[in-house]
């Protein structure tokens, strides 16, 4: 099992990856300490972890509390969804316990999302 | 210097329904009008995360890695989470709605607290994220009263993130607006 710290490794080297995408992942992760409120990569908080999210259904983490809207959205991570919800996520999911205005600035969502694809979850 | 702002000029700060909600005028701040489920669910959400606030400051206290006045500190802000949070959950029951509990476990990075700068800068990433995360439910309270009474609990929040930025010698406001 890859320990948390191979797994931030792992990610810090992905966020420098080629020309100016490595930008965007860089500006990502600066942008997701928005998050860190509720939410980090590796663990359940007041929101549910984000490594491997990209394909995950919402509301699919084992032994996460999510709200009934969350489990009945049919969303599926990608970046199309991840940046329509992440516009909104009250008015994107109503009734969502993600109680946030949102990122407004498209580049932001667009970074945000870029980064938030380098995390994926330590083997078990 | 005392970084405690005292409950009495907390409460100061606050609007007339807001106040009635902290001081039990149940009356009064049930006619504050607007979206009561929905301003509920907000105001649980923030709750869940000033729960967190409070263990994860516990694990900071009991760490070892802390020394005074650093130690003291962290359990001053850690009080300020406390208080918050109990204003939240008696405003929640005084809108009707039932307050979240803490959970029996939170999980912590607490593999990668080495040092005092460790939980100083894990505390500090946690109160950065609050700001964020006050920031963007203001604008969603169709009670503007919560709205101010949120923005008050942010201002707190960023004076914690600050305090925590400076204590490991980085600059402590490194902009002019919070995001």
């Amino acid at each position: 099992m890859r320990s948390w710290p191979s797994l931030f490794l792992a990610v810090s080297a992905l966020a420098f990856p080629l020309g100016g995408e490595a930008q965007d992942v860089k500006k990502g992760e600066e942008i997701y300490g928005r998050c860190a409120g509720c939410h980090s990569l590796a663990h359940d908080r007041v929101g549910p972890k984000h490594c491997d999210l990209i394909g995950r259904k919402a509301g699919a983490v084992p032994g996460f509390d999510y709200s009934g809207a969350m489990k009945r959205s049919g969303i599926v991570w990608n970046e199309k969804t991840l940046d329509r919800f992440l516009a909104n996520p009250p008015k994107a999911v109503p009734g969502t316990t993600m109680t946030y205005a949102g990122v407004s600035d498209p580049r932001d969502r667009a970074d945000l999302i870029a980064y938030l694809k380098t995390a994926t979850c330590p083997a078990r | 210097m005392s970084f405690l702002m005292g409950r009495r000029m907390f409460v100061g700060t606050l609007s007339g329904a807001a106040v009635a909600l902290l001081a039990g005028r149940d009356v009064l701040a049930a006619k504050s009008g607007g979206s009561k489920a929905g301003d509920i669910q907000i105001l649980n959400t923030a709750l869940a995360a000033e729960l967190e606030a409070i263990a994860a400051y516990q694990v900071g206290a009991e760490s070892g890695l802390l020394q005074k006045p650093v130690l003291d500190l962290a359990v001053q802000f850690q009080g300020h989470h406390k208080e918050h949070a109990d204003v939240l959950a008696s405003t929640i029951r005084k809108l009707g709605g039932k307050p979240v509990a803490s959970k029996a476990k939170y999980s912590f990075p607490v593999e990668g607290l080495k040092s005092q700068a460790d939980v100083l800068r894990f505390a500090g990433s946690l109160e950065k994220g609050a700001v964020s995360a006050y920031l963007g439910a203001v604008p969603l309270f169709q009670n503007r009263d919560l709205s101010k009474a949120a923005a008050s609990i942010l201002g707190d929040e960023a004076m914690h993130w600050a305090v925590l930025r400076q204590a490991v010698g980085e600059n402590p406001v490194p902009s002019a607006f919070v995001a």
